[in-house]
């Protein structure tokens, strides 16, 4: 086990690489500069003082030099500065966590509890009308557009009920708040975008659940717990659910790096800042060094998140052992 | 002044409230909701912050490193340049008291204010300006307004309060040049200007002060009680992101915005969405056209953009796109500016011209599919424009519609904006486009027209060469004397109506919805906020107060 895992974490390290050589390349191919978007189509600012920037970043020299440079630094963990503000790269991504974790983790919790049963459900009660109208009310959370259901929710809670605040993180006068005030606060502000973030996955976990607990409910050893005598309960509980939930732990290992991921367009809808606006932003803006520093980060907690997922589930499952 | 007498009531009336506020909310700031109580007095009283959004947060305080119009809103607030624009878009005083141009043209005095002071209470002098010169033309500064600078021959310090400017040669948009604003060199000195602290914590001479600024969220700043024109009314400056239209549109029906800019499908929304807000709309110093690349075959050809001049219906396109809110474009001088040329003709809108001159240049529909052919091969053609712009795209669908009524098949094709820029447009691979330009006040337009300006990241990209015109261009920017320079912009505004460098579309306007317990707020030219000192909400209307200050 344990050489297993230190050969999966040699083998990380070569991944690593080869997924930076690609962004920087994809990157470095895709049309356009960072002094575009700087500079838009403004009749203030001319061809020539455009150029000047563009020498300054050090974007006239060749692509191999670039990425040396640019991993010469990463080799010291510094991610360079943002082509946007001049700030360094990893301190405006590690500003980003805290907000984007908080709304991940709250988004993974509820969508834990509300699949889990949801799915048990509509397995063992298959084809009844009840698992018939939570398959509808799946296929609708899963196809509905994101920013379309944002928005509903905003008019209906933010505007005609006032139930929530419609954008933002915290109030305007946030900083005067008393420490529960302030919980309150951010705790209204996160209802609306913890529901929306949950709805997408909320589906495709439910139906992981359902077709995992419909598989193990035709298993031998539950036909052999009937059997014995034991009450419905006790089979699907006992019995049942411990093996239906295994693929929990993939999707669980596999939603690591989406915990600091963050997704664009519920940020952009719900004025979050969050890391998908960061990287969205830095994509459009050609920002290289922010659109590298996620990227390294991102690529790190996947391979993570596999091995975390991957041990796991060797722990879970006797019948999986890694040499 | 015709309430005189009732001043010192009101000043009481201030007074208890703000003791009230200070006893009852120490904690604040807390929203007054009193909306219903009638607006009292007409004597402007201290108070209320103003909340604005921005789609986008800014990326620098430091209004020689910023280029987005995000920084623009709270730089515009915290700094002034030595001129500015007034609101009746003439050039004025600023933090300079008087300014001379001397007769050749080649050397600019500025006489400086005497009472300005920092925020953080140094005075402001000719050093401050020399350092902002010269951080503008350090090749390290990162700063896409070098052009304007490096062109200045010497600089000069004749006294504390007294700087003198030498060019080569005479350059009419100078003046513009040094509205600018100006940075203060006792914060700067001895530090990296690109990496300066100061470019998050900014220090300027501006109505406003700045107080924090949450990335990504929003930007606070705070009246200037030493600021040189009195103290604002309006208490806070505040700029909130919120990157997503639709939403700003949300919070403004929630009253938790006070300023909004509004799309033409808001504009037009019903009126009980404004009940709490004015609605203002002028004219933008913009123009939206359509322009064919003229290295190429058949768009070369006057006749042919003549052609389709007439075959596109600039109205249908306003009325379309804006829902009406914007004018048909004849030039590239909107009418607001005093360049532009009253007496230039509108094109018209004939289809049946189009398809006569079309004819005579050898576009038969040879096959009779309804579609043309040119030199024996259907001809079609492809508008480029840039996603993310609703109003082009579907000024693009438009133009393919009126197009296709005379038998001509274009093609649309949309792209993301920097590679739009560097495939397209900077290689010059495109057949038509669909852009726009936002312009400068001074109405130089060398770099848009002039035969010379066609490299490949420069802005003549339509490639346009008229000998006149580059002859104009180059007169009338070295020309300080208005009346002679808006001689010649006519002159070059009917030539182009005659050579159709590109079909002059529309000019935008800006609408904005803006609450309506603001009082002072006047509509002029330039726009709406350019005496946002002078506003201010009578105490019964103010919705935040402040327990400091």
């Amino acid at each position: 086990m344990f050489q297993y895992l230190i050969k999966r974490l040699l083998y990380s390290i070569p991944i690593i690489i080869g997924i930076t050589v690609i962004t920087f390349a994809v990157m470095y191919f895709t049309p356009g500069k960072p002094t575009d978007a700087m500079t838009d189509f403004n009749t203030n600012i001319t061809a020539e003082s455009k150029e000047r920037l563009y020498k300054l970043y050090g974007l006239d020299k060749p692509v191999y030099e670039q990425y040396w440079n640019w991993l010469k630094r990463v080799a010291v963990l510094d991610f360079g500065s943002s082509f946007k503000d001049g700030r360094s790269a990893s301190e405006k991504i590690i500003e980003r966590l805290p907000a984007t974790i908080l709304l991940n983790v709250l988004s993974i919790i509820l969508m834990i509890i509300v699949a889990v049963p949801a799915g048990i459900y509509s397995a063992v009660r298959k084809y009844s009308l009840a698992d018939r109208i939570l398959t509808v009310i799946v296929f609708i959370c899963f196809s509905a557009p994101v920013f379309w259901v944002a928005l509903m929710l905003m008019i209906a809670f933010g505007l005609w009920l006032g139930w929530f605040p419609i954008s933002g993180i915290v109030s305007f006068d946030f900083n005067e708040l008393s420490f529960f005030g302030k919980t309150r606060d951010l705790a209204n502000h996160l209802v609306l975008p913890v529901i929306v973030s949950t709805l997408g996955s909320f589906a495709v976990l439910s139906r992981y659940i359902r077709s995992g607990m419909l598989d193990v409910l035709k298993q031998d050893y539950i036909k052999t717990a009937y059997s014995k005598g034991l009450s419905e309960r006790q089979v699907i509980f006992n019995h049942a659910l411990k093996n239906a939930l295994l693929p929990l732990i993939t999707i669980i290992g596999l939603s690591i790096p989406g915990l600091i991921g963050g997704s664009f367009i519920i940020e952009t809808v719900f004025s979050y800042p969050g890391m998908g606006r960061l990287g969205f932003d830095a994509i459009m803006a050609r920002d290289y060094p922010v659109i590298m520093g996620i990227g390294v980060i991102s690529a790190f907690l996947t391979l993570l998140g596999n091995i975390i997922a991957d041990i796991s589930y060797a722990a879970a499952d006797p019948r999986i052992r890694y040499r | 002044m015709k309430n005189k007498i009732k001043k010192p009531t009101c000043r009481i009336c201030t007074l208890l409230f703000v003791l009230c506020t200070f006893l009852f909310f120490s904690c604040s700031p807390e929203k007054n909701d009193n909306q219903n109580v009638s607006s009292g007095g007409s004597v402007p009283v201290y108070g209320d912050a103003y909340i604005t959004a921005n789609l986008s947060d800014s990326s620098y305080l430091n209004p020689i490193l910023a280029s987005d119009s995000a920084s623009g809103a709270a730089n515009g607030q915290l700094f002034n340049g030595l001129l500015k624009y007034d609101k009746d878009l003439q050039v004025a005083c600023d933090l300079a008291e008087s300014y001379d141009v001397s007769k050749d043209g080649l050397e600019i005095t500025f006489k400086l204010r005497k009472d300005v002071k920092w925020h953080d209470g140094q005075p402001f002098t000719a050093r401050d300006v020399k350092y902002t010169y010269e951080a503008l033309t350090d090749p390290n500064t990162r700063t896409p307004y070098s052009s304007n600078f490096t062109i200045i021959k010497k600089f000069k310090i004749v006294d504390d309060y007294t700087v003198k400017v030498y060019y080569d040669a005479p350059f009419a948009p100078n003046l513009q040049s040094w509205m600018m604003p100006v940075l203060p060199e006792h914060i700067f000195r001895g530090q990296d200007i690109n990496n300066a602290s100061a470019n998050r914590n900014p220090v300027g001479t501006g109505p406003y002060k700045f107080k924090s600024w949450q990335t990504d969220q929003k930007i606070t700043l705070t009246s200037n009680g030493g600021y040189f024109k009195g103290r604002p009314y309006i208490n806070r400056y505040i700029v909130q992101v919120v990157p997503d239209q639709a939403v700003q549109f949300l919070e403004l029906r929630n009253e938790s915005l006070d300023s909004v800019g509004l799309s033409p499908d808001q504009w037009n929304a019903y009126e009980s969405f404004f009940e709490k807000y004015d609605k203002y709309r002028y004219p933008s110093h913009a123009f939206t056209y359509m322009g064919f690349n003229m290295s190429m075959e058949p768009f070369g050809d006057k006749n042919f953009r003549k052609a389709m001049q007439y075959a596109v219906n600039k109205k249908d396109i306003i009325d379309g796109v804006l829902l009406g809110t914007g004018k048909e474009a004849a030039g590239p001088y909107p009418p607001h500016v005093w360049a532009h040329n009253p007496n230039l003709k509108m094109s018209e809108y004939d289809p049946q011209k189009a398809a006569e001159i079309l004819k005579e240049l050898g576009f038969e529909d040879v096959n009779k599919d309804g579609l043309l052919e040119y030199k024996g091969k259907r001809f079609e053609f492809t508008i480029t424009t840039n996603q993310g712009n609703k109003q082009r795209e579907l000024t693009a669908q438009i133009v393919q519609e009126q197009l296709k009524k005379i038998g001509i098949k274009a093609n649309i094709r949309i792209i993301e904006f920097s590679t739009f820029v560097n495939q397209y447009i900077a290689k010059r691979e495109f057949e038509a486009i669909i852009m726009g330009w936002s312009l400068a006040l001074d109405p130089d337009q060398y770099s848009l027209w002039h035969s010379k300006e066609t490299g490949p990241r420069q802005y003549n990209m339509l490639g346009y060469s008229n000998p006149r015109v580059d002859e104009i261009l180059i007169e009338a920017r070295s020309t300080f004397d208005t009346d002679k320079r808006r001689k010649l912009y006519y002159e070059m505004q009917e030539i182009m109506a005659e050579d159709i460098p590109c079909i002059f579309l529309y000019y935008p306007e800006t609408l904005l919805a803006l609450h309506k317990r603001f009082k002072g707020v006047e509509l002029a030219p330039i726009g709406v906020g350019h005496n946002f000192e002078e506003w201010w909400v009578p105490q019964a209307l103010q919705r935040y107060a402040f327990s400091d200050k």
